[in-house]
């Protein structure tokens, strides 16, 4: 690989670090507007080691010297390293899981002296960089079903090592790792199946129990029947783009579930469940025939489809009744508007929608907040940090924070796009990925949009292993990118 | 494959990023600009709401004589900021508290989940309902203790020791209390029992607001609007009583060292006199600081001194309940006045026998109502049973239940107070689900004469005696005359007719009144009063009989109608007939004869032993 000639600070995306400067000092306040409780009246107080400002400030300072020290080794030292760190961290990942104390449950934190790190954040930094370097590898085809299974593997492996650590959250971040591997070419199948996933589930577990107004019929399975007939119709027409089948397929499902429903509705009772399953198995056998006569080979997969999307349906009731514990039912309840449990695990997220919606405009003013300092809100300085930026910015505030922080996301993206490598381009996505996925579920768990996982806001919420965790992806990207070469195509 | 690098999907990814972005903003602008509600919730803690409490109402006995009222208690409260350097042994010495009690007073208050308002800048409460002496010594030395303050509440005073059930008593809300009703929030108090919890919507009044503003430190910066949007408090509506409360003392008083009740009841009006339920106790033991502990001793008591045996306790009525069998069969032609049922010592049929005293054979009606012969109310019941009329054994059973539940038995009678007991009266279908098909009135007939499965409470029995007093018909008895500016139940005014007739009544009435002439109540027969009664000796479980009486005074234009029951009280004669005498007496004279107070002195201080079972 070759060299870029100049001094490095001449090569690094300064972009990239002036947003993170802005993102981390925005946070660093945040925690002082969390953590103020009235009782320090001398503002130097905050730098205090002994406080958890003074205690954030030094694990920022700490990380900020570590990032400088990454910023002196090559990009090549880490893909080649990448291994030897991936088995390092998920080997400490497995050690953890015995030598942790358990705290609220959890056991994923070392304690060393007086401070406590959490090897998970660093598994993150090694996950990514190790599926970079394995999709960077020159064998690696993204065609090939074997290397998929292997980076599945890589992505799977550390997330069992969190789930074992009873970190569930945590370990769900991994997932956003596909975005790379769909970047890179994989099917687009697996997101639609994704999509489709947590839409069935949603749809049918909410109205799982309501019936039709005028119908004995629940409107959750019927709705999943159709959400069925409309995903596979639109697989056949956008995937197979098989223009005949597909208006074949269109007119007799619309048709039919149409005229049942206002026959049913107006005419006489009958049970049109029976009806959609009945199109159902007309879609498959017809897509089976399709096959035969006109050698619509892809036609087999929207089949398989539509026969995996009712399984996965039928276990979706089964898991949630029956395997899920009770206080993960709630949230999940609770989250689909089910359960109104306001004092139970609806008080987070209804106390931090009271804050944030109490800042109105241009909020109450730095440290002027009073529903994040009577303490109404719980875990305020780690993940429901963004309530205290809603209070006492308000809308305006907010707003900049969270364009300041889409902005970084899509900063990497560009960043990623410009490699002209697999190795850099696929660790530019694991970064935008894994930041994307921290945004998007905390700030919505906060908003009440998301549910209730426990993950924080990336340089934001107090915690100095996940602060150092993320400046350690960041810097190792901005070397890696400093590094690329402008001139080569894939 | 026409594009191998796949370009465009960078646009879809980026895409996701600025969707998620504007989604948020979108709801971020509901939440904060749109939505108020969000806002109002937040105001409800940068404005204080201070509540302003109103006086309860006070409780007057029937003849204006003042029962409970109200007297200024002290609750001490302390701004956790503002408590520097004080001597904490110094403040548990004149709380007389100690130094762990004050640690957990203070960390109880800190709980979030039992005061979820704590905070550091406002009022916290520390203890609650001290006396004036208490105040009066911790007000000296409170210069001494910054952060510490004093709150003006309430307490309830008692001019009387007597009718603790019945008036009942006040404490905190519960948790339960406060979800039930949103006019309560914590530390409020509520009616627990009795007429306090019967009338807590008229007794409590209206609470009033005052607003303030608290700044964001959470202190207190003085009133909103100079005061306009503060509304003041409504002081409770005042209750006048049915009660006589010196009957109420007499009866307290002839019923000590024993179990049982008295009831006593205006018939005309349906009015409750008195309502005595033994052991009683003194209803100030349930006010201020003590009430937990007090509480605590009376609710573990094994002789339920909690329960109002009154209208909670279910008794065989026993001879007493004759009087409405032969309404009943008076009424359905079963019997005339002048029917006559032979007693050989007792019902004798076919192998079975249910015994009686001596009297002479054959006897009628008024004299078998004054000896109480268990006999002729047997045969009664028998030829009832057996008459051809009614088709069948299971049929007249339920013209007699039919009979019983207007007579105002075997269902709650009503009474304005919680916890009324419905007493036991059986049906056909109950006996054959007992007995299956097979049971004739010998099965039952135990029933005739008040044992077997029928129980009333003492309530009732009194009802009973009112509504022969007023030969039909009684009005839902009750205990609260009359609220201010409001007016009673209609169901307390309006009459109810029994199945039975005037004619029926007037013979059972001779039958009372010779009962107390020249039958088991001779000991009733006061000069002038012209009682009317009849005894009742009831067998029970639990060892010697129950004592009861049940009559009313005088037998023109009776003015009370009274029941008592002393549990193990032997006869009818030993306790149940001098007790109702005293009382009727004390009620229709204004005070007892010097005689009687030499009677009643003794019978207040006969012991009967319970042992130590739970009663």
């Amino acid at each position: 690989m070759e060299q870029q000639k100049g001094n490095i600070l001449g090569r690094i995306d300064w972009w990239a670090i002036l947003l993170f400067l802005a993102l981390a000092v925005m946070g660093w306040l945040s925690i002082c507007g969390a953590s103020y409780s009235y009782v320090e009246t001398d503002y130097s107080e905050f730098l205090n080691p002994s406080v958890r400002t003074g205690k954030q400030a030094m694990w920022m300072g700490v990380s900020v010297a570590v990032g400088i020290l990454l910023l002196c080794i090559k990009k090549h030292a880490f893909k080649n390293l990448s291994w030897i760190i991936y088995v390092g961290t998920l080997l400490l990942g497995i050690v953890t899981i015995f030598i942790a104390k358990d705290i609220k449950g959890s056991r994923s934190w070392i304690s060393i002296g007086s401070f406590s790190l959490q090897p998970a954040e660093f598994m993150k930094f090694a996950t990514a960089l190790t599926l970079a370097a394995f999709i960077g590898s020159r064998d690696f085809s993204i065609k090939n079903s074997k290397d998929i299974m292997r980076c599945i593997g890589i992505i799977m492996l550390p997330m069992c090592i969190i789930i074992a650590q009873r970190e569930t959250g945590s370990a769900l971040v991994y997932l956003a790792l596909f975005i790379v591997l769909y970047r890179e070419g994989m099917t687009g199948i697996f997101l639609l199946m994704g999509i489709s996933a947590i839409a069935y589930f949603v749809v049918g577990i909410k109205f799982g129990s309501d019936n039709f107004e005028s119908l004995p019929i629940a409107i959750g399975p019927y709705a999943v029947t159709v959400l069925i007939q409309f995903f596979s119709i639109a697989m056949v027409k956008f995937w197979c783009k098989h223009d005949k089948t597909f208006f074949i397929l269109l007119c007799a499902n619309a048709g039919a579930t149409l005229f049942a429903y206002w026959t049913a509705i107006y005419l006489i009772e009958f049970n049109i469940m029976a009806v959609q399953y009945l199109l159902l198995a007309f879609n498959v056998v017809y897509l089976l025939i399709r096959i035969r006569l006109n050698k619509e080979g892809k036609n087999l997969w929207v089949a398989i489809y539509i026969i995996g999307s009712l399984v996965f349906y039928q276990s979706c009731s089964y898991v949630m009744y029956n395997v899920l514990k009770p206080h993960q039912q709630v949230r999940i309840e609770v989250l689909l508007g089910l359960k109104d449990d306001l004092s139970g695990a609806g008080y987070n997220v209804h106390q931090s929608k009271i804050a944030i919606g109490s800042g109105g405009m241009f909020g109450k003013g730095f440290l002027n907040g009073t529903q994040t300092k009577l303490n109404y809100v719980p875990e305020q300085d780690t993940d429901f940090i963004f309530c205290t930026i809603g209070e006492e910015q308000g809308f305006a505030g907010s707003a900049v924070v969270l364009t300041v922080f889409a902005l970084f996301i899509l900063r990497l993206i560009a960043l990623a796009e410009r490699h002209n490598d697999k190795f850099g381009r696929a660790f530019g996505y694991s970064l935008a990925a894994i930041f994307f996925f921290h945004f998007a579920i905390n700030i919505g768990m906060v908003l009440g949009i998301t549910p209730v996982i426990g993950i924080p806001l990336p340089f934001f919420s107090y915690g100095g292993s996940s602060f150092l965790g993320f400046t350690i992806l960041l810097f190792t990207f901005l070397r890696i990118d400093a590094d690329r070469d402008p001139k080569k195509r894939v | 494959m026409k594009n191998l690098n796949y370009d465009n999907r960078k646009y879809i990814l980026a895409g996701a990023v600025v969707l998620v972005l504007i989604t948020y903003i979108i709801r971020l602008f509901n939440i904060q600009i749109l939505d108020k509600d969000y806002k109002n919730l937040a105001d409800s803690n940068a404005f204080y709401y201070k509540s302003l409490y109103p006086s309860r109402g006070l409780i007057y006995d029937r003849n204006g004589k003042l029962l409970v009222y109200n007297e200024p208690s002290y609750d001490i409260t302390y701004i956790p900021r503002e408590i520097r350097g004080i001597d904490t042994l110094e403040l548990c010495r004149t709380l007389d508290i100690t130094l762990d009690e004050f640690h957990s007073r203070i960390k109880r208050s800190k709980d979030r989940r039992l005061n979820p308002g704590y905070s550091t800048f406002t009022e916290q409460e520390f203890m609650t309902q001290l006396t004036n002496e208490e105040y009066a010594r911790f007000q000296e030395k409170l210069f001494r203790f910054p952060g510490f303050y004093v709150r003006k509440r309430s307490v309830r005073q008692y001019t009387t020791s007597a009718a603790g059930v019945l008036l009942g008593d006040i404490g905190q809300v519960s948790q339960k209390e406060i979800d039930n009703d949103s006019y309560y929030s914590r530390g409020d108090y509520i009616g627990k029992q009795g007429l306090e919890a019967a009338y807590e919507t008229s007794l409590r009044g209206e609470k009033g607001t005052e607003v303030l503003l608290r700044d964001a430190h959470g202190r207190i910066q003085g009133s909103y609007m100079e005061g306009k949007a503060d509304t003041l408090a409504v002081r409770g509506k005042d209750l006048t009583l049915t009660l006589d409360i010196a009957l109420q003392e007499l009866g307290e008083r002839l019923m000590q060292n024993k179990l049982g009740s008295i009831v006593a009841i205006e018939p005309s009006t349906g009015e409750v006199l008195c309502m005595v339920s033994a052991p009683s106790y003194d209803p100030a033991l349930l006010t201020g600081r003590q009430r937990g502990k007090n509480h605590m001793e009376l609710s573990r008591d094994l002789r339920k001194p909690l329960m109002n045996r009154a209208i909670m306790g279910k008794y065989p009525p026993g001879s007493t309940f004759k009087t409405s069998q032969a309404l009943t069969f008076l009424e359905e032609g079963i019997i005339t006045p002048e029917t006559q049922f032979s007693c050989s010592n007792g019902f004798v049929f076919n192998n079975f026998k249910l015994g009686c005293h001596a009297h002479y054979s054959p006897i009628a009606l008024k004299p078998a109502i004054a000896t109480s012969c268990n006999a002729y109310f047997c045969w009664g019941l028998h030829r009832m049973f057996g008459a051809s009329k009614y088709k069948g054994t299971k049929n007249a059973m339920n013209v007699w239940r039919d009979y019983m539940v207007s007579m105002g038995f075997g269902y709650p009678l009503g009474i304005d107070l919680p916890g009324e007991s419905r007493g036991m009266i059986p049906n056909a279908e109950y006996y054959t689900k007992r007995y299956g098909n097979y049971w004739r009135a010998v099965t039952v007939i135990s029933i005739s004469i008040g044992q077997g499965e029928v129980t009333l409470t003492p309530l009732q029995m009194a009802n009973l005696g009112a509504t022969i007093a007023n030969r039909g018909t009684y009005i839902t008895p009750h205990v609260v005359k009359g609220i201010e500016n409001d007016e009673i139940d209609s169901l307390y005014r309006t009459p109810k007719s029994t199945m039975a007739g005037k004619k029926a009544y007037e013979e059972v009435v001779k039958g009372m009144r010779y009962a107390v002439t020249s039958g088991t109540c001779r000991a009733a027969n006061i000069p002038g009063l012209d009682v009317c009664g009849k005894t009742g000796t009831a067998e029970n479980t639990k060892g010697q009989d129950h004592s009861a009486f049940m009559g009313f005074a005088p037998m023109k234009e009776p003015k009370i109608a009274v029941a008592v029951y002393v549990e193990n009280g032997g006869f009818g004669a030993r306790f149940g007939v001098p007790i109702g005498a005293l009382i009727i007496e004390q009620y229709l004279n204004g005070k007892l004869s010097e005689e009687s107070e030499a009677a009643a002195q003794k019978i207040q201080e006969t012991v009967i032993d319970y042992g130590t079972a739970e009663r």
